[in-house]
């Protein structure tokens, strides 16, 4: 049946459903009426993908629920009875676990594009919070999720970032108590971290989902040259530079679905662990509140920020700079104060920042994976002043530079 | 305005130079830390072999408590009756997992430790490790039971292949270092000798281990070729895919101009 956007020409099953539902009317409206840049690149290819693994992170986590039993003496064993006796339960564990470290790589993606196209920019500010929240969702998200098959490094994990709360001032013992449930990470933590990760973050995490979505429905998205479309209408009142996101940008997200899946597919089959870094050795082992791990520290999405920690010598002060490393992130919308949106079209000092600031991270999160000697430290030391410096001197280097003149229109070659 | 920004990014970098945390202390690198056993899970034939070595010589007192003999027998080809004629446990049925019968408290009695349950060993430590502390024995008659292992020194374990293996004997040469200015004598191992020859040559001890070795790696993730064999047929599908959705989206976008 040829589809028509006239509701009048519906017949049968589609018009008694219209009538009742507007799909045809979404459809429409948000899809096939939802005018895109047509000047997106790869950059462009991470939010939906972020969407798809969200999607395979509900769903393997569904099935991973039905086996899993969250308790202290059963959590370790269930894991490994999902890995061998389960049908299909290593496949399903395996892409839940290599999800969570996909969902952290096609995130970092997308916020970097947002970062080198100005995307965080007016109008797009509350998108972007909108986002970060989403982030530290994402975190929470993951942090529980890390202390759910009780292994020795999830035990220990849960013992460094839960403690971090009690270094706030006055509440934080009693604030930790809270937190564990207990006075030690125990059967509580893990009962409630369960109830968490399954239920209250995921259904954080979907809100936000959609209000983000709502929210770029409202403003339209950036591009690789942060220049409004709406600003240059056509005839029939849409942008000229914009194209419908369906079908356009649908076929071109199943190309950016299938090279993602390639490389999602490839860690399950060939390298789950990816050499320790997605899956931990020490976590092969059952929590043993008896045998800290040599070494502790998080899974490499985190370390970014654990190194921060341990660059500081006292833990209250490295606490509160982890924090400032996050909160920071929400006031870029208004930190850069240049001329132009895009990378494009800044100036030198613009494009310095941004590559020390990537260099600043990566080292970061590097650092962090290896023992704090005094190397290690220093280095930590020096990346962190990077990491901040990025942010804080941002309001001085973006008005100080000279910019190129943003074009009229969007750079597109067909 | 701009001096104050400045003076942030300053005392950030100031703030952090305090005194360091710790220093961590490896020792000297030894070739034997360079062994591996070269595993490879879809050689059914070393499996079974090694499956043989695990029951008759490691299974007195380490469980394998994740698998059933069921499994071992379907994953490695093994006919049920040889199964349950070679391979059990007495006492065990073949639908029971592998359990040592040693209790834990008598371990612990026995040898200060319990045998640690080696289901999971290969994924926590490595099957490089499994390999180079069944390689790695050597007579110490200070040590209780009269050996000691360079890969995990002091252990409790007493050598309980030596009699495949035969008496090895470990040559050590005396370091003087400075640590933090005090000096401290350290030794360094050089090599291994063959003090007294046993059942087994030195080639087939080797392919004794690797083959066990092996086999308790396919017990760590009993799915692991299985995984690997399925996953090319992922990849190669994906690639198909991707390139006729590139087809597709070509296709779509011709006319955006």
């Amino acid at each position: 049946m040829a589809a028509s956007s006239d509701h009048a020409g519906k017949t049968g099953f589609r018009a008694w459903l219209n009538k009742r539902l507007p799909v045809d009317e979404f459809v429409d409206s948000q899809l096939i009426g939802y005018f895109a840049p047509k000047n997106f690149n790869i950059w462009y290819f991470f939010g939906s993908l972020a969407l798809l693994v969200f999607v395979i992170q509900i769903l393997t986590g569904i099935f991973l629920t039905m086996h899993y039993k969250p308790s202290e003496a059963a959590a370790f064993d269930s894991v490994e009875y999902i890995m061998r006796e389960v049908e299909w339960g290593w496949l399903i564990r395996y892409m839940h676990s290599t999800g969570a470290s996909f969902f952290f790589i096609v995130v970092y993606l997308h916020m970097f594009r947002a970062m080198i196209y100005g995307s965080y920019r007016a109008p797009r500010e509350l998108l972007w919070i909108l986002g970060m929240l989403l982030y530290l969702a994402l975190m929470a998200e993951a942090f529980m999720g890390y202390v759910l098959p009780w292994g020795n490094m999830s035990y220990w994990g849960a013992q460094v970032i839960v403690n971090l709360f009690g270094t706030i001032p006055v509440i934080g013992p009693g604030l930790v108590e809270w937190i564990r449930g207990d006075y030690g990470i125990a059967d509580s933590t893990l009962n409630r971290f369960f109830a968490l990760h399954v239920i209250a973050v995921p259904f954080a995490i979907a809100f936000l989902v959609l209000m983000h979505l709502v929210a770029l429905r409202q403003t339209g998205s950036n591009n690789p040259d942060g220049i409004e479309i709406k600003e240059k209408l056509g005839a029939n009142g849409k942008p000229i530079d914009g194209i419908p996101f369906h079908p356009y940008y649908t076929v071109k997200d199943i190309v950016g679905v299938g090279v993602f899946l390639i490389f999602f597919c490839g860690v399950i089959f060939f390298a789950p662990t990816f050499g320790g870094l997605f899956l931990e050795k020490p976590n092969f082992e059952p929590a043993n509140e008896l045998s800290t791990p040599q070494h502790i520290a998080p899974v490499w999405y985190f370390t970014a920020f654990y190194a921060m920690l341990r660059a500081v010598p006292d833990q209250q002060l490295g606490a509160l700079l982890m924090l400032l490393a996050i909160v920071v992130l929400f006031f870029l919308p208004w930190l850069d104060r240049s001329p132009v949106k895009s990378i494009r079209y800044k100036g030198w000092l613009s494009k310095t920042a941004l590559a020390l600031f990537v260099v600043a991270f990566v080292m970061l999160s590097y650092l962090g994976l290896q023992p704090a000697n005094d190397l290690y430290v220093i280095l930590a030391r020096v990346f962190t002043a990077i990491y901040f410096a990025f942010f804080l001197l941002m309001p001085w280097y973006t008005r100080i530079e000279k910019c190129k003149p943003a074009p009229e229109r969007v750079t597109y070659h067909a | 305005m701009r001096k104050s920004f400045v003076a942030a990014a300053l005392g950030f970098t100031l703030a952090f130079a305090g005194p360091a945390v710790f220093a961590a202390t490896e020792g000297p690198h030894a070739a034997w830390m360079d062994w591996e056993p070269g595993n490879d899970v879809s050689n059914i034939a070393s499996l079974q072999r090694g499956a043989a070595n695990f029951m008759g010589y490691c299974a007195g007192c380490h469980s394998l408590k994740y698998k059933r003999y069921s499994r071992v027998a379907k994953d490695l080809n093994i006919p049920e009756e040889q199964m349950e004629k070679l391979l059990l446990l007495p006492g065990a049925k073949k639908g029971d997992y592998i359990l040592s019968p040693m209790a834990k408290v008598d371990g612990e009695a026995w040898f200060g430790k319990a045998p640690p349950d080696l289901s999971l060993i290969t994924r926590a430590k490595g099957s490089d490790y499994v390999y180079q502390f069944l390689k790695t024995f050597y007579v110490d008659p200070k040590s209780a039971n009269g050996t000691n292992n360079l890969a995990l020194p002091n252990t409790a374990m007493p050598h309980v292949l030596s009699a495949l293996q035969g008496v090895q004997e470990a040559k050590f040469k005396v370091v003087e270092t400075v640590v933090d200015g005090q000096p401290v004598t350290e030794s360094h191992w050089e090599s291994f000798e063959l003090a007294s020859p046993g059942q087994l040559s030195p080639e087939d001890y080797d392919a004794f281990v690797r083959d066990t070795v092996n086999f308790l790696e396919y017990a760590g993730e009993p799915v692991k070729a299985k995984r690997e064999s399925l996953g090319v047929w992922v990849i190669l599908f994906l690639l198909v895919f991707t390139a006729l959705a590139y087809l597709l989206k070509q296709e779509y976008w011709k006319d955006v101009k």
